[in-house]
């Protein structure tokens, strides 16, 4: 409950320094602004370094994991969906959220038990629908916290200020598994199960999405703008939490060219 | 008598064929049945009994019939569009429709019998309609959402100017990517036009 309260006095902290000083308009509080790659040079090179890791680790590891059973895969789908329930559920508090976090309550309840660690989701069949994954970087862009600027991490990949931060909570008290893991001794967990987890979780969504990088990689004539634009409009739609087709776009510049 | 008939008959195929031809071209389609139409023929073009070249090339000859690859590519250029002479319009406008259609094709070509299934459509203003389908899902793939921007100010003529999909639009996407090229080259336009070039000839 302390560290709850400190990660909630440091968000509440960061979304007022980002308006120290200012008319509370700037680059960390406009939602809607593009966000800017003030540290292009070195994300390049930090995309480049990625890329060659991507190269030789994780699209191999991908291309194998899709090789195993169909039933395999699905259960590790499951597994590691199921714990992101334990970053979603607080995030679902924090937001206000009480209908999805009683909701992810449940199903993380049910499938860990009933479901075999996650393995299978007999939640879903009970009622208790999948809803997106939440996380401390979308509670801040839901707080009001811009994105601040682009970066991308080595290993992690595209990110922005706000949502680094909020992965940084993640490892301050925010992420109970990281917690049993990695942070407290229980005797139960390991180090080891927690990286293992981060890692399979990388190489699932590798795997899920090996098609559709290669297209856009091959269709690309600067992939590292194709990637950034991609990252932002998704974080844009999930922090936003809409449905709303027409939110991912700005109609202005549609209706622009109608004078033309 | 017969010529009286068979002239009544002649005033009767004229002026049917007259009033066909004065309405038959003001029929409008609603965007949604336009999609599903467009998307059926897409999936017959990329039916497993055709070559890739095949593939391509039927691929192309329907984007250039419902895509308005002008509006996308005056789109996609952004706020440079103001600062270009008519003359590079012109020429940017030509590389683009190539650049399209090659990624546009080469995007597509990969996939065999796809299943879209439309569902529903928004109206946004009297310009816009947005339509939504899901790429039905196989073995190796889950369902993918996509959303179609049709620009519907001529309803006799609609066109699709975006593909939203998962809720990230591919124009958005091209449009920072150009933008990108440009910035990383000093503003210079003669920049985007070359990596045009190159990727055409590519």
């Amino acid at each position: 409950m302390k560290k709850i309260l400190i990660l909630y006095l440091l968000s509440i902290l960061l979304a007022f320094n980002a308006n120290a000083g200012t008319d509370g308009e700037n680059s960390l509080s406009k939602k809607n602004q593009p966000v800017k790659d003030c540290f292009e040079g070195l994300n390049r090179g930090i995309f480049a370094f990625n890329k060659g890791l991507d190269n030789i680790i994780f699209e191999p590891a991908a291309k194998g994991y899709r090789k195993l059973p169909m039933p395999i895969k699905l259960g590790a789908s499951n597994a590691l969906n199921n714990l992101s329930n334990l970053i979603t559920v607080p995030n679902n508090f924090l937001q206000g959220n009480l209908g999805n976090a009683g909701n992810n309550s449940m199903r993380f309840a049910i499938n860990s038990t009933v479901g075999v660690l996650g393995l299978w989701d007999p939640a879903s069949r009970l009622g208790f629908e999948r809803i997106d994954k939440e996380d401390y970087g979308q509670t801040l862009g839901a707080w009001g916290v811009g994105a601040g600027c682009y970066v991308v991490l080595p290993v992690l990949g595209p990110s922005t200020v706000r949502d680094a931060v909020g992965s940084l909570a993640s490892f301050m008290g925010g992420d109970p598994w990281y917690n049993v893991t990695v942070k407290n001794n229980t005797q139960h967990f390991t180090d080891f199960d927690y990286y293992a987890s981060r890692a399979t979780s990388g190489v699932n969504f590798r795997a899920k999405n090996i098609d559709a990088f290669d297209n856009l990689e091959n269709n690309s004539m600067d992939f590292y703008a194709s990637v950034k634009s991609l990252y932002l409009q998704d974080r844009q739609k999930k922090v936003s939490n809409s449905k709303k087709i027409t939110n991912t776009l700005d109609d202005s510049d549609w209706e622009e060219i109608e004078t033309k | 008598m017969n010529l009286g008939c068979n002239n009544k008959l002649i005033k009767f195929f004229l002026t049917s064929l007259i009033l066909f031809l004065l309405t038959g071209k003001s029929f409008s389609i609603e965007p949604n049945i336009f999609i599903q139409s467009t998307v059926n023929r897409a999936s017959t073009a990329l039916s497993e009994s055709f070559t890739k070249e095949e593939k391509i090339r039927k691929l192309k000859n329907i984007a250039k019939e419902t895509v308005d690859i002008n509006g996308i590519g005056l789109y996609t250029i952004g706020k440079h569009r103001k600062k270009m002479t008519d003359k590079e319009k012109s020429e940017y406008l030509v590389l683009f429709e190539k650049y399209f259609l090659k990624t546009f094709s080469d995007r597509l070509s990969e996939y065999t019998n796809p299943k879209v299934s439309v569902n529903d459509s928004q109206k946004l203003n009297e310009n816009y309609t947005i339509v939504s389908s899901v790429l039905v899902p196989t073995k190796e793939r889950t369902e993918i959402k996509i959303d179609w921007r049709v620009y519907t100010k001529d309803p006799q003529n609609l066109l699709i100017r975006d593909l939203i999909i998962e809720g990230l639009s591919l124009a958005r996407t091209q449009k920072e990517e150009f933008n990108s090229i440009i910035q990383t080259n000093n503003g210079e336009i003669d920049a985007l036009f070359n990596s045009l070039r190159k990727f055409i000839n590519n």
